[in-house]
C-alpha cells in the first residue's frame, strides 16, 4: 500500500496540472485528456450489472492494529481491518472500505434473507417475530451515522492516518427506528434496558438503557443506497448512534426487554475501575483528524494546500472545527462542509499556504453539547497516568517535514 | 411556578402509567406475529445476574476438566487455561491480596457474576461448535475454570440455584454505570 501511494499522489498532481492549464487555452485540456494509444475500458456484462472502480483506484482496508493478525487469516476468519481514510473524501464511506470490526475471529454468516427474523420479547405486552419483509413495511428513516470502534487508538508507531483513525467509518443508514418496534410490542413499566443480539456464532449480544433504545436507535436494512454488507451485518444490523462500535450489533436477531444491566460478555468488558473512566465509556467523545496532509503523505513543495478531514462527536452534530498549522500557537475555524449530522462524519476544510518551514498540522472538534476534544497532554493529566485511557479522541499532531513529508508526530 | 411544578410531577407517573397501558393496548400498525411460548424459549439465551433464566441440570469441577479434556479447550487455551491461540483463562500472579483488577482481563476472575462466565460459554463455545454443550456441560466447565481461579472448591457443584450464589471477586469493584441521557456531555468537566 505505502509503495503505491506516489503514484497515486503523481495521478493527482498530474490532474492538479491539468486544471491548472485550463486557464491557459481552451485547446490543452482536449489533448491533455487524450488516453494513450486508444486504451478503453472493455464493457463486460459484469460491469454493466455491477460496476467497478478504475484500476489506478487501489485504495483498500488494511489489518488492525497494524502488524497484528492477518484478516483473514488461513481459515477465512475475519479479524478488525481499518479503511483507509487518507484517501477519503466528502463524509461517506463506501460499504466496499468501511472498517469492520468483530468480537473474535467471524466467519462472516451467510444469511438468506427469507429466512431471517427478528424477535423482540421480554417485559412487553406482545412478543413480536418480524420477517425482513414485515420490517420493510414499517415507516423508514434514513439517517448517516459513523461507526467508531472503541479501540480506534493512535500509537506512536503508527504511521498513516488509517493505522491511527481507520476503525471509524460513516454509512448512510436506513431502516426502522427501534422505538417504533418497542411501542408495537408495547414495553412494560420497569423495562429499563434491552439486550441486542446478533445471529452470528458467538451470538454477540450487548446492553443498551432503553433510554438510548427510545431515542435514536435504528434497525437498519439499508446502507449506503443497497442492503447491509454482510460484513456489517447483513440483513440486519441495530445501529446505537455514538456509542461505542461494539453496542452497533450486527446480524440483530433478538431484542429482549429487561429490568436492569444484564452484564454480557460485551458489557464486562466495559467494566471500568475508576468511575471517571466508566462515564467516559458507552457514548464517543468529540474527535477529529485531519486526512491530508497525513502521515506518509508527500507535499510536492511550498505553496497552497486545502487541508481536509473528518470529525464526529457521539454527543451530536459536530459544533465546529478548529485548525492549527503551527503546532497549536493559533486556531482558526475551519469551513464545515454543508449542514452537520447528528452522530456524522462531518468533512472539514481549511486553506493553507505552506511556506516551507516545518510544522505541525492539528485539528480540534467541539460538538454541539459543548464538548471539546483534548490533546494527550490534557487527558493524560486529567487521568494522572502517561497514556490515554479508555476511548482515545485526543488530538492527532501531523509534522510535516521542511521537504514535505508528513510524520506522525506523537511521541 | 416551583409549586406548579411540583404539583405537575405529581402526577406524572399516573400519567405515564396510562400512557403506557394505552400503547400497550393498542399496536399502531399491526406488523409481525406473535411468537411461541416454545420459540421464545429456544431463542432466549440470556443469562441476567441472577440467574433466572438458568436451565436445569448441574456440574462438578471434576466432571468440567474432563469436558475441558473432550471438547478440546485445551486446543486454544492451553492445557491448564494459561493460554493458547486463543485468550487466558486462568488469573495472573498478582500475590495474595490483588486487586482483582490487577488479575487480568480473564473472563471467570474480573467477570462479576458467574451467570457471564456460564452464557459466554454456553454461547459462543467451543469454536465452530457453538451452541453444542449440554446445560450439564457448561455448569462444569464454569465449575472448573472458576475452581482454577481459586473462586470456588473444588468440591463445589454448581447448578441454577447455586451459580448465581458465587461471589466473584470484581463483584462490587466496578465503577457504577453512567446514566445516559440524551443531548447530555458524557462527563461535566472533562478534561479541564
Amino acid at each position: 500500500m505505502g509503495s503505491r501511494r506516489p503514484d497515486r499522489r503523481g495521478f493527482l498532481r498530474g490532474g492538479a496540472a491539468l486544471a491548472g492549464g485550463l486557464t491557459l487555452g481552451a485547446v490543452e485540456p482536449a489533448l491533455g485528456q487524450k488516453t494513450k494509444s486508444g486504451e478503453f475500458i472493455k464493457g463486460s456484462e459484469e460491469m454493466i450489472a455491477y460496476g467497478e472502480r478504475s484500476r489506478f483506484v487501489n485504495s483498500v482496508r488494511i489489518q488492525h492494529p497494524p502488524g497484528g493478525r492477518p484478516s483473514p487469516d488461513a481459515f477465512g476468519l475475519v479479524f478488525h481491518v481499518a479503511a483507509p481514510l487518507q484517501d477519503s473524501v466528502g463524509m461517506i464511506t463506501p460499504s466496499s472500505l468501511h472498517f469492520v470490526g468483530t468480537t473474535r475471529g467471524s466467519f462472516i454468516p451467510d444469511i438468506d434473507p427469507g429466512e431471517h427474523r427478528l424477535m423482540i420479547h421480554g417485559m412487553v405486552d406482545r412478543p413480536l417475530t418480524f420477517t425482513m419483509e414485515d420490517l420493510k413495511r414499517l415507516p423508514s428513516v434514513t439517517r448517516p451515522h459513523f461507526i467508531e470502534c472503541a479501540g480506534n487508538r493512535s500509537r506512536s508507531q503508527h504511521k498513516t492516518v488509517q493505522e491511527t483513525h481507520g476503525m471509524t467509518s460513516c454509512a448512510e443508514w436506513t431502516g426502522v427506528l427501534l422505538s417504533v418496534l418497542l411501542k408495537e410490542a408495547g414495553v412494560k413499566g420497569g423495562g429499563s434496558w434491552i439486550v441486542a443480539e446478533g445471529t452470528e456464532e458467538v451470538k454477540g449480544a450487548s446492553s443498551i438503557p432503553m433510554a438510548k433504545a427510545m431515542d435514536d436507535c435504528l434497525v437498519a436494512y439499508g446502507m449506503n443506497g443497497e442492503p447491509v454488507r454482510p460484513q456489517q451485518g447483513f440483513p440486519l444490523r441495530l445501529l446505537v448512534p455514538g456509542f461505542e462500535g461494539i453496542f452497533n450489533s450486527k446480524y440483530l436477531r433478538r431484542v429482549k426487554v429487561v429490568d436492569r444491566y444484564y452484564m454480557t460478555y460485551n458489557d464486562y468488558g466495559h467494566l471500568r475501575q475508576d468511575p471517571d473512566g466508566a462515564a467516559l465509556g458507552y457514548q464517543i467523545g468529540p474527535k477529529s483528524v485531519i486526512t491530508f496532509p497525513s502521515g506518509g503523505q508527500q507535499l510536492s513543495g511550498p505553496g497552497f494546500y486545502e487541508v481536509s478531514g473528518l470529525a464526529w462527536s457521539g454527543g451530536g452534530a459536530v459544533g465546529k472545527v478548529e485548525v492549527s498549522t503551527d503546532g497549536g500557537q493559533h486556531w482558526t475555524d475551519a469551513e464545515i462542509q454543508g449542514t452537520p449530522y447528528r452522530m456524522a462524519h462531518t468533512r472539514f476544510r481549511h486553506h493553507w499556504n505552506w511556506d516551507g518551514q516545518e510544522t505541525e498540522l492539528l485539528s480540534r472538534c467541539t460538538d454541539e453539547l459543548g464538548q471539546v476534544q483534548p490533546s494527550r497532554a490534557q487527558v493524560t493529566k486529567f487521568f494522572n497516568v502517561n497514556r490515554v485511557p479508555g476511548q482515545d479522541n485526543s488530538i492527532q499532531p501531523w509534522r510535516v517535514a521542511s521537504d514535505g513529508s508528513v510524520y506522525n508526530a506523537i511521541s | 411556578m416551583e409549586a406548579f411544578t411540583m404539583r405537575f410531577l405529581s402526577v406524572l407517573p399516573l400519567v405515564m402509567l396510562l400512557g403506557g397501558s394505552a400503547l400497550a393496548q393498542s399496536p399502531t400498525y399491526g406488523v409481525g406475529r406473535t411468537p411461541t411460548v416454545e420459540e421464545i424459549r429456544a431463542w432466549d439465551i440470556s443469562i441476567s445476574p441472577t440467574g433466572e433464566e438458568l436451565p436445569p441440570g448441574s456440574g462438578t469441577v471434576e466432571e468440567g476438566a474432563l469436558v475441558y479434556r473432550r471438547k478440546g479447550c485445551a486446543g486454544c487455551h492451553g492445557r491448564t487455561g494459561t493460554g493458547g491461540r486463543s485468550d487466558r483463562l486462568v488469573k495472573r500472579d498478582a500475590g495474595p491480596d490483588a486487586d482483582p483488577w490487577d488479575l487480568g482481563r480473564i473472563l471467570p476472575i474480573r467477570a462479576p457474576y458467574a451467570t457471564v462466565v456460564w452464557d459466554y460459554i454456553n454461547r459462543a463455545m467451543p469454536l465452530n461448535r457453538e451452541g453444542t454443550l449440554t446445560a450439564d456441560e457448561v455448569y462444569a466447565l464454569t465449575a472448573y475454570l472458576l475452581y482454577l481461579n481459586d473462586v470456588i472448591p473444588e468440591d463445589k457443584v454448581l447448578d441454577a440455584q447455586s451459580l448465581p450464589q458465587v461471589k466473584m471477586p470484581n463483584r462490587d469493584a466496578f465503577a457504577p454505570l453512567p446514566d445516559w441521557k440524551p443531548g447530555r456531555p458524557r462527563l461535566l468537566g472533562y478534561p479541564h
